[in-house]
Order: structure tokens, then sequence, then C-alpha cells
């Protein structure tokens, strides 16, 4: 089993290749099978990923090897490609797959039989996302990028239909823009330091000459908006609503993963290049990313409130997620970078079963329930005749369990105790305002009483915007019988909202993990010395 | 040399920006295209400029100034493929709009 362990970090890559290959070549008359094959692949990724969290949870961040190394091909470190499983990668990819696993069994419902391509994509997709979050060059990085996005463009068009379509153009051509500005800031990065490989980068940013700072200066500019357009900052996201609500439910679902892979990206190399280590260049781009993270999150609260359908009020809460994120990384301090991790998880997971549960919902409730009142009072709607028909109506099994899962889902998205969205905005504004720790006397910059209170508003923001969809849906008179809803279509959705208690009740040993994450990636060194130092397979210790 | 290469990035660069910003999809679809050979000529620079100089290296001791460096040509190498299987895709939705909308605007209607 050794050599299992050995290479069980190139797994979360290869497994979904060759799953989806493999699926292109298995005729659509055998969907069963079809669908067993890729939920047996994803049920071994899911296991793959928390073997790999459980041995980078492992080593301590102070004894020997800190990362997990596995140099493709056996190439000696800085010339070859490496890959990299350290504690945030490894989570990153345990967060795929769950996503991964929830989207297919929903899909397996109905969705999947739409178009036959849909396993092989959702496989390309969870194969480029682990390789992007695992990868420690940055070519590959670009190229694993490529690899989730034509699957993700094939994957939004799911379903087809006119406003996919169109949805689908604007996202390809604003995807395919940024990817030019990726090559543009790599290209940059590769001309002033002479090497692709991010620990090798971060090790020799210190040794640019003083005439070519400019330029790798920019080159890191052009790459982070390449970044920030994919995690959808503000003014770079106005992509994203149109595109996620345009977007099927388990598409969607997926989908909410794909902008903190940019969020992923940015925190991953703006730590290890611009680092405190990193001399002149120290920080750089720092405030763009706490400013524009605040733009952000305003700009999503706003949007959530001012959202005429249940599906772009949950693009607008992806932006709210976004934005914390960007503006948390942005304040440059490593308790609320654990808190911000610990935020990640949970609004990923309670986002995309808010997608899912959108799609079940609008199956059942009445027709306008998601309109604002305002819109419907302009259009006439005459609420009192309605009110006294239907007293008596038993609400049906289905729709309680929807209603507990809303509720639950509006609960994490807001961040209310007692669930983990309340310990996550906790987890964060606690070092806000004790930068220094709870024992000291603390001196509060103006950015993070900024930070905290944008925070707590966009909170609101989203309660009231999912309180009036949730009283407009579920407390509404149901004028026929509700629409069937698959027992394999609740159980993601419940599974992933359990996920969010289980945050909660597990909080302490998971803001661990979180914080001894955040610690690695304050002290880039020891990423550094471990990616640089990699042992090559078959190559003897030194005595 | 520099200044014919710098020319014509900055040429195709425009061209491509300008086409990108239009409302056909056409239009887009080429400045797209011409904004990867840009992207594509700019990392071939970002090796340097070098002539009559071989990007393989024989074996044995080797002075590296007598050889180009051949990682941009590899990336640009990578880079050309994916630029044109986007390319192809995006000409799939191009015309998968087109069918739906009966228009070629971007936003699948005349305004």
């Amino acid at each position: 089993m050794m050599m299992l362990q050995d290479h069980l970090i190139i797994l979360p890559i290869l497994l979904p290749l060759a799953t989806g290959a493999f699926l292109l070549f298995v005729d659509d008359r055998h969907r069963p099978l079809k669908a067993g094959i890729s939920f047996a692949s994803t049920l071994a990724l899911l296991v793959v990923a928390a073997l790999l969290v459980h041995r980078a949870g492992l080593v301590g961040p102070v004894d020997g090897e800190l990362t997990a190394t596995y140099p493709l091909g056996n190439w000696p470190v800085p010339f070859g490609i490496v890959l990299v499983g350290d504690r945030l990668a490894a989570l990153m990819v345990l967060l795929t797959a769950v996503l991964g696993m929830c989207t297919l069994v929903f899909a397996i419902a109905r969705w999947h039989a739409v178009a036959p391509s849909f396993h092989s994509l959702l496989h390309f997709l969870l194969m480029g996302l682990c390789g992007a979050f695992l990868t420690g060059d940055l070519f590959n990085l670009f190229v694993f990028f490529e690899v989730l996005l034509a699957a993700s463009y094939g994957l939004l068009l799911h379903g087809s239909g006119s406003a996919r379509a169109r949805a689908g153009l604007h996202y390809i051509a604003v995807n395919l823009a940024t990817s030019s500005l990726f090559l543009i800031g790599a290209a940059l990065i590769y001309g002033t330091t002479g090497t692709l490989n991010m620990a090798d980068i971060a090790a020799k940013i210190t040794n640019v000459p003083e005439a070519d700072r400019g330029l790798l200066e920019a080159g890191a500019a052009i790459l982070g908006v390449a970044f920030l357009t994919k995690s959808a900052m503000w003014p770079l996201g106005f992509w994203l609503t149109g595109a996620y609500a345009a977007a099927s439910a388990p598409v969607a679902a997926v989908f909410a993963i794909m902008t903190k892979v940019g969020v992923y990206a940015l925190l991953r190399l703006s730590l290890l290049f611009f680092g405190d280590a990193a001399g002149v260049s120290a920080g750089f781009g720092q405030l763009v990313l706490l400013y524009g993270g605040m733009g952000t999150i305003a700009y999503g609260a706003v949007s959530a409130l001012a959202a005429q359908t249940t599906a772009r009020l949950s693009g607008s809460l992806v932006l709210v997620s976004s934005g914390t994120l960007l503006a948390a990384i942005g304040l440059g301090n490593e308790g609320v970078v654990g808190g911000a991790l610990f935020y990640l998880i949970s609004s990923t997971l309670a986002i995309s079963a808010m997608f899912l549960l959108v799609e079940l919902v609008e199956r059942v409730r009445m027709e306008g329930a998601d309109i604002l009142a305002v819109t419907m009072e302009a259009y006439g709607d005459d609420e009192e005749d309605e009110a006294v028909q239907e007293i008596g109506t038993v609400i049906p099994g289905a729709m309680a369990v929807l209603g507990i899962s809303f509720a639950v889902c509006a609960l994490v998205l807001s961040g209310l105790p007692p669930l983990s969205g309340f310990l996550a905005k906790f987890a964060m504004i606690s070092p806000m305002l004790n930068p220094e720790g709870l024992a000291t006397q603390n001196v509060v910059s103006p950015q993070a009483w900024w930070l905290a209170s944008l925070l707590i508003i966009s909170g609101f923001a989203a309660l009231v915007a999912l309180v009036r969809t949730g009283i407009n849906t579920f407390w509404a008179t149901l004028e026929e019988a509700p629409a069937d809803v698959q027992v394999i279509e609740i159980v993601p959705v419940v599974t992933l909202l359990a996920l969010c208690i289980v945050m909660a009740v597990m909080a302490g040993p998971i803001l661990g993990y979180m914080d001894a994450a955040a610690q690695a990636l304050y002290t880039p060194a020891g990423y550094i010395n471990d990616v640089l130092g990699a042992p090559l397979a078959g190559s003897v210790a030194a005595p | 040399m520099e200044l014919i290469l710098a020319i014509g990035i900055g040429v195709l660069t425009t061209c491509g920006v300008w086409l990108l910003l239009r409302p056909r999809t056409f239009q887009v679809i080429v400045g797209l295209s011409l904004l990867s050979y840009a992207v594509n000529l700019f990392i071939f620079g970002m090796g340097r400029l070098r002539i009559n100089a071989a990007p393989v290296v024989n074996g044995g001791t080797v002075d590296p100034l007598s050889y180009t460096d051949p990682v941009p040509q590899a990336l640009v190498l990578t880079a050309i493929v994916i630029g044109f299987a986007m390319t192809a895709l995006f000409l799939v939705v191009m015309l998968a709009v087109r069918g739906f909308t009966g228009t070629d605007h971007v936003d699948g209607k005349e305004r």
C-alpha cells in the first residue's frame, strides 16, 4: 500500500480524467450504467480527497516536512511540473469532491438525461478544479484553468435553450479575454524571474533587479486582474449573475466553487510572491483586494436586495461571498484569513445547496412569488381575495423539507447563530478587531471597522432578501398539488446543509485546521523549502 | 527586430480589443483571435529575441549563451493549441446563438 500512498496526490486529477474519457464511449442507451460509473468514480474521489486532508492535517506546522509534493515524470523540481498537496489545497480538493458528489446525485434524478455528455463534462470540470488546486506551477495552473473553463462552457449550455446560449456566449467571451490576461501576466513573470514554478518564483523574487521590478509588478497585476475577473470582484464581476442564473440547477451548484478557484489562486500567489519576505514588493496589491472586496460586498448586498428572481438572488450571494473572501485576504491578518477559509467552505456549501433548492422550489411555488412586492403591486396583485380561500391546505411533506432546508440555508448565508455562517463571520471579525491577539491592547485600523460593519450589513441584506423570498414562497397559498420532488433530489440539499451543521458542531477542530492552513500560508518559507527540496522517486536519501 | 515585434503586438492588440468591444459576434471572435495572436507573440518575446540560436540543447556541458530559451516556445505551442480549441468552441456557441435568436448581435437582440 506504500505505492498508493505515494501516488495519492495525483489521483484527484487522474480519476476524473479517466472516468470522463471513458464515459464518452459509453452509449447513452446505457444511462444507468453511466450514472453508476460516474457515481463510483466520484465516491472514490471523495475518499481520496478525505485521505489527502487527513494526511495534510497530520503533519504539524513545526515538525519536518509540511507539504506533500509529487514531481510529475520525476523531473527535478524547478524544471518539471510539481503537484503540491498542503492543507489549503487538500481542503479545496475535498470541497470540490463534495460539491461534485451532490451535483451528480441531484443530476441523476433528471438533468443528466437532457444531453449525453453531462457526466463526462462534470468529470472534466472536477479534474480541472482539482488540478488547479494541486498544481505548483504557474503555467500548469493556466492549463488546468482552461480545462475547467472548457468543461464549464459545455456545462453552462447543458439543457440548451436561447437564454443559456446567450449567457454562455457572454461567459465564454469574458473568460477567453481573461485567459489572454492570464498568459500575459504569466509571461511577464517568467520574463523577469526566469521560472514558472511558484515556489521558485517566490524564492527568486527578491533577486529581481531593480530595473525589472516594474515589469514584474505589472505582470503580477495583470495576473491579478485575471484572477479577480474569475472571482467576480466588482467591477469585473458583472458576468456572474447572468451566467449563474441561466445555468441549470446542478451546474450552478457546482459552479459555486468556480469563483473560489480565483480566490484560491489569489490567496496562494499573493502570500507566496508578496509576503513579508518579498522585500520591496511586500504587500503588493493588498489594498486593491481590500477595497475591491469591500466594493464587491456592497454591490452584492444591493444586488441581492434588488434581485427579481431567486436564481439571481443566489448569484448575488455568490458575489457577497467572493467579496468577503477578497477583502479578508486584503486585510492581511493571519487570524482573519483562518476565519475566511472557514467562511469559504461554509458559504460555498450553503450557496450550492441554495442553487439546488431554487430549482426544487420553483417547481412547487406559485407564479410571481419571487417578484418584488413593489413590482407585484404595480401589476395589480390583489392579495386580499386569495387569502380567505384555501384555509386548511395541508402542507405537503416535500414542502416542509424544502422549507426547513431554505431556512437553514438562510441562516448560514446571512450569518445568524447558531450555524456555521455565524461562526465563520465571528472567526473573521474577532481577529479583525483584535489584530494582535486578545491579550494585548489593540489598535483597530479604520479599514477593519469598515469591513466588519460591511460584513454585518451584507448579512442583514442577505437575510432581508432571503426572508422575503421565503415568505412569498412557503407561506403562499398553493393553488395546485405540489410537483413531485424525488428523494435523491432532496438528499444532496440536505447533505450540503448537514455539512454546514457539522461544521458548526465540530467548529473547534475544523477552525484549528483552517488556522494551521492560514499560518502555513503566512510562512511561505516552509512551502518554498518543501517544494524546492522535493525528493524524486527512486533517489536514495543522503545518509 | 524588437521594434517590429513590439509594433506587431501593439497593432494586433489594438485591433483585437477594438473588435472585442463591437456588437457583432463575428467581430468578437475575430477580435479574440487577434488578441490571442498578440499574446502568443508576447510570450515569445518574453524569452528574449535571438537570431540563429537553437532551442534544443545538445548533451554535455554547453554554453547557454549560444542557445535560445526553449520554455517560452513550449508555452506558445500550448497556448496556440488551447486558444485554437477555445475559438472553435466559441464559434459553435456563436452559431447556436445565431440559430436561437436569429440575429448576430451579442445580446441576442437588436437594440
